[in-house]
């Protein structure tokens, strides 16, 4: 086979290339032509699809994510925004926070062990990227119906994936969230949220400058999986059928990942890196091509220096390579040798692969011949920018007028039916104890972990001497964004608020991953478009900017998309740990208060999908300002002593944040309906800006003292007491029957 | 005075930080030790700690077992200086043959992570005098490879001798024999165990008590004392 040098492509510019089978449209491969002023050459080729591909270049949702800088809030919080691998944000005392979350949909379907752990993998490198030391991981996961039997093939394989690798990693996993829904079937989500922590100081860019600057390769060899992982299985719909991209899915070994992570935030210490960036999505391509885009000068590499596992791979493969646990570093000349020197100590392999030109090109040579010689910049950037058409479904009239009134879904009445739907409620999978999945991760690790799942967010000790932390929650509801996206991205944003105040911080930024289906469906795009605006402008008010996140699209199957499921991250501060707030009742004798306003809003809930299966009608109103008042008196309450337990209220309503915390403290409550409530729908509506609190007597006062004279309705509608759940005239629930229906569930769906 | 107690890093050790931290908590003077050296800097003790070294590739503790540094504590551990192996550390000690048996899959196939009530049946050891006879603790445990076993008359021996230092209580969470957790050497010197002690000596993190640092109090009195 002869070398498609850049003399040859410029020599036979009639040459036909794969580029519909790398997945460019013709219109692209023209534009690419048109760039480089002849045909490309295999290379050129490989590395232009995958950078312009759906996942990396953000074609189709580009215009609509400039809303998030466009609307971002000031913030004093934000030390570097969205652009960089991943945000970063300033918590006080000299640190700054960095997290991103991402989507490793498609690989997990096909393979979910390799897919879900290098989803791990790649989310945990863009942090170290930063200058960050990993601290913490989280993981948002959909699965198809609970009793299909592929979902029996996908939820081990991803939780073990997950496990396998994080847990050898050595890095707690904090939270997350488990849903299951048959729209979720042929595309289960699996999302993976790092966060680090570093000193101000240490922030990392990804950029090489500096002529005559070594690019060091180093971590893994090159091998051959993963080619075309972000070009063709991230960025198409798959259609029915076995899957047939295994290939495509990378493998990881977490080991190795360990060993990057030491090895590079050693490197960091001893102040050796000018610029760095990880190899994910499109591996060398990206890499090579971001550092030079970013940077003020040139690059020139030699890939005969990179150190392979196979060693018959052609140039365009280890361009398009997407080998895990792979860095690549820039280093000033005189300190290659140390560089080498450290990686050398934690057993890592390290190249110098090329350098950093005081031109513009990025040059990549093979065998001594120039195989690619583009301008850096159309490679990472100037991807093709796609103003998709969208427009309202046609059906999302006829849904939202479908709504779960009493005439409509029969509701329990007697205290009997009340009791029967209580069980039901929260034996039902999406509400039932996720301790066979969490249990499988590691969240001792480090040792800094101060609240961890299921918890209403997870919190990680920055400074063992100050007791400085930062939580985070993670939350999105499919089934609310169907009905009405733009309120759906809000209420996944609130709900993430409102946990992270829950436990006692103060909510500082976003991170976000959009999991939607085919941007080519004029209606789904239409759900993503509402869905981003939604989120940009809740993002707004609430003051919390977005830094970062990912977008994942062609999550369908044929026709048919999964629910829009834009997942929120948001991060918050404690100044002080020791007075997080957990979620268990404790104590005997504390008062139970209602924060919020209860009305009858069932649209989309979980009751109307475990008793009905219904979802239609309006998903629960929004008020932003309330939510901030309610997150600023959970903070304060928690700050000053006036609660020992607080938990969100959220799907499942006010009863399934009850029994949660009744069964995690292991302490009874007697119940008692507020005036003017029905029953049924204190128990079960979704209102949201609510949350339960539990009160010292001797502090009963001062806390509805605080709530009144902030106009926040404060509730009391009961004690912790005893080893039932009572609601006075109505049932009486023991604890036992409670966690008899609630436990074991996903162990025998499994079975 | 105080004590000196090394914690080794391996390449994928992933408690060793959380080991120094108790050890400093405890009042000991904390040392951090690298597997490619043999020298142990004049430590008094030293904590194998948990994680993945070498990935577990092989088998978990296969390869580390062979590191220069354990050459050093295998030959002083022998002469009678305390080690305390945690989880990782707990399969590096078999696979060096400083403790008998050996660490299978658990038996329910999973990685398992929860806060583990254990029973103390042995405090005549050098990380365990702090303790009373007997008693409940609640110390995490986490690990994929944690079913200890080994053949019958080694059980029996180790059961008659009271080298059986902790017993798994309220349900074995992986399948080993008669609910082992933990094991000590005929000397008392060498302990090993699956579950994590280091995560249960900050009242604020981990499983919110502080039931093991007696681990760490046991052996900085031991050494101050001898």
């Amino acid at each position: 086979m002869t070398l498609d040098t850049v003399k040859n492509a410029e020599q036979t510019p009639d040459v036909e290339l794969p580029w519909a089978a790398l997945g460019l449209k013709e219109d692209e491969y023209l534009r690419i032509r048109e760039i480089l002023g002849r045909r490309p050459t295999g290379a050129e080729l490989a590395m232009y699809s995958v950078m312009w591909s759906e996942h990396c270049s953000y074609k189709s949702s580009k215009v609509h994510l400039r809303q998030f800088g466009e609307k971002a809030p000031q913030s004093d919080a934000m030390l570097v925004g969205i652009g960089e691998n991943a945000g970063v944000v300033d918590v006080g005392q000299g640190y700054a926070v960095t997290f991103k979350i991402e989507s490793h949909n498609h690989p997990s379907y096909v393979e979910p062990y390799q897919g879900a752990a290098t989803g791990v993998g790649g989310i945990v490198r863009d942090i170290i990227s930063m200058g960050a030391r990993p601290v913490a991981v989280m993981d948002p996961l959909r699965f198809g119906a609970p009793d299909h039997p592929d979902t029996k093939r996908v939820l081990p394989g991803v939780v073990a994936g997950i496990g396998g690798y994080g847990n050898c990693l050595g890095l707690p996993n904090i939270g997350g969230e488990v849903v299951f829904d048959s729209c979720y079937q042929g595309n289960p989500l699996v999302n993976a949220l790092a966060v680090g922590v570093m000193k101000h100081e240490d922030i990392h860019l990804a950029k090489a400058s500096g002529a005559g600057n070594k690019v060091v390769l180093y971590g893994a060899r090159t091998g051959g999986d993963g080619i075309g992982g972000a070009s063709i299985l991230a960025s198409e719909t798959f259609e029915g059928g076995t899957p047939t991209k295994r290939p495509a899915v990378q493998v990881g070994d977490p080991f190795q990942e360990k060993l990057l992570i030491e090895c590079t935030l050693e490197a960091f210490r001893a102040q050796l890196v000018v610029g760095i960036q990880d190899l994910g999505a499109a591996g060398l391509s990206c890499a090579t091509s971001e550092l030079a885009s970013n940077g003020s000068g040139g690059m020139r590499c030699d890939l005969d220096d990179v150190p392979l596992r196979d060693n018959t791979l052609t140039p365009e493969e280890i361009l398009m390579s997407e080998s895990q646990e792979r860095m690549c570093a820039v280093v000033e000349p005189e300190k290659v040798d140390a560089f080498l020197a450290i990686c050398e100590k934690w057993d890592v392999t390290a190249t110098v692969i090329g350098e950093v030109t005081d031109g513009d090109r990025l040059e990549i040579f093979w065998h001594g011949e120039k195989i690619v010689d583009v301008d850096p910049r159309t490679v990472a950037h100037d991807g093709p920018v796609y103003e998709r058409p969208y427009h309202r479904p046609s059906w999302q009239d006829a849904l939202q007028a479908d709504a779960p009134t009493a005439e409509r879904l029969a509701r329990p009445a007697s205290g009997d039916e009340l009791r029967a739907a209580v069980l039901q409620l929260v034996g039902s999978v999406n509400q039932a104890d996720k301790s066979w999945i969490t249990s499988q991760y590691d969240r001792f690790v480090l040792g800094n972990t101060v609240l961890a799942m299921p918890e209403d967010s997870g919190m990680i000790r920055v400074d063992e001497s100050t007791n400085l932390g930062v939580a985070i929650a993670t939350d999105g509801n499919g089934r609310y964004t169907k009905l009405d996206p733009y309120t759906g991205s809000q209420l996944a944003l609130a709900e993430a608020y409102r946990n992270v105040a829950a436990t006692g911080a103060k909510p500082l930024a976003v991170s976000d991953c959009l999991n939607f289906g085919s941007p080519e469906d004029p209606e789904v795009m239409w759900q993503f478009a509402e869905a981003t605006r939604g989120l940009a402008d809740g993002c707004l008010e609430l003051g919390t900017p977005v830094t970062g996140g990912n977008v994942s699209l062609y999550n369908q199957t044929g026709t048919e998309a999964i629910h829009p499921t834009p997942v929120v991250a948001v991060l918050g501060v404690i100044d002080d740990v020791t007075r997080r707030t957990p979620m268990a009742f404790a104590e005997e004798g504390q008062l139970v208060y209602l924060l919020g306003t209860t009305e009858d809003e069932l649209g989309g809930s979980a009751w109307a999908q475990v008793a009905h299966d219904h979802l239609g009608g309006l998903p629960p109103k929004l008020d932003l300002d309330r939510e901030k008042l309610l997150a600023e008196i959970l903070i304060a309450a928690s700050r000053d002593g006036m609660i020992d337990a607080a938990h969100d209220l959220s799907d499942g309503g006010l009863i399934q944040a009850l029994v949660e915390s009744a069964l995690k403290g292991e302490q009874g409550i007697r119940l008692i309906v507020p005036d003017g409530l029905d029953a049924f729908v204190f128990l079960f509506s979704e209102s949201t800006g609510r949350a339960i609190v539990s009160v010292p007597r001797s502090e009963e006062l001062r806390f509805t003292e605080m709530c009144g004279v902030r106009g926040l309705p404060a509730t009391r509608i009961g004690v912790v007491d005893g080893d039932v759940i009572e609601l006075q005239g109505q049932f009486t629930l023991p604890l036992a029957e409670l966690r008899e229906a609630n436990t074991g569930v996903i162990e025998a769906l499994l079975a | 005075m105080t004590a000196r107690v090394g914690v080794v890093t391996f390449p994928g050790s992933l408690d060793d930080r959380d080991a120094l931290r108790a050890v400093k908590l405890a009042g000991a003077e904390p040392v951090a030790l690298w597997h490619r050296d043999k020298d142990l800097h004049q430590v008094d003790a030293v904590v194998l700690p948990g994680g993945f070294s070498y990935g577990d590739y092989l088998r978990a503790g296969a390869i580390s077992r062979f590191s220069p540094v354990m050459e050093t504590i295998i030959e002083q551990a022998r002469g009678g200086m305390p080690v305390l192996g945690i989880c990782n550390g707990f399969q590096v000690l078999t696979e060096s043959h400083l403790l008998p048996g050996a660490m299978l899959r658990n038996n329910h196939l999973h990685f398992v992570c929860k806060d583990q009530k254990l029973r103390v049946e042995n405090n005549g050891t050098a990380w365990t005098s702090d303790y009373a006879p007997g008693q409940e603790i609640m110390i995490p445990l986490k690990n994929m490879d944690g079913r200890f076993t080994a053949d019958r008359r080694t059980i029996d021996e180790l059961e008659a001798e009271g080298r059986v230092v902790f017993r798994y209580l309220d349900g074995n969470p992986n399948g080993s024999i008669d609910d082992i957790a933990g094991i000590t050497n005929a000397a008392g010197n060498v302990v090993g165990l699956m579950p994590h002690p280091e995560h249960a000596v900050d009242p604020i993190v981990g499983t919110g008590g502080t039931d093991g640092t007696g681990f760490f109090t046991s052996i900085l009195k031991r050494l101050v004392n001898a």
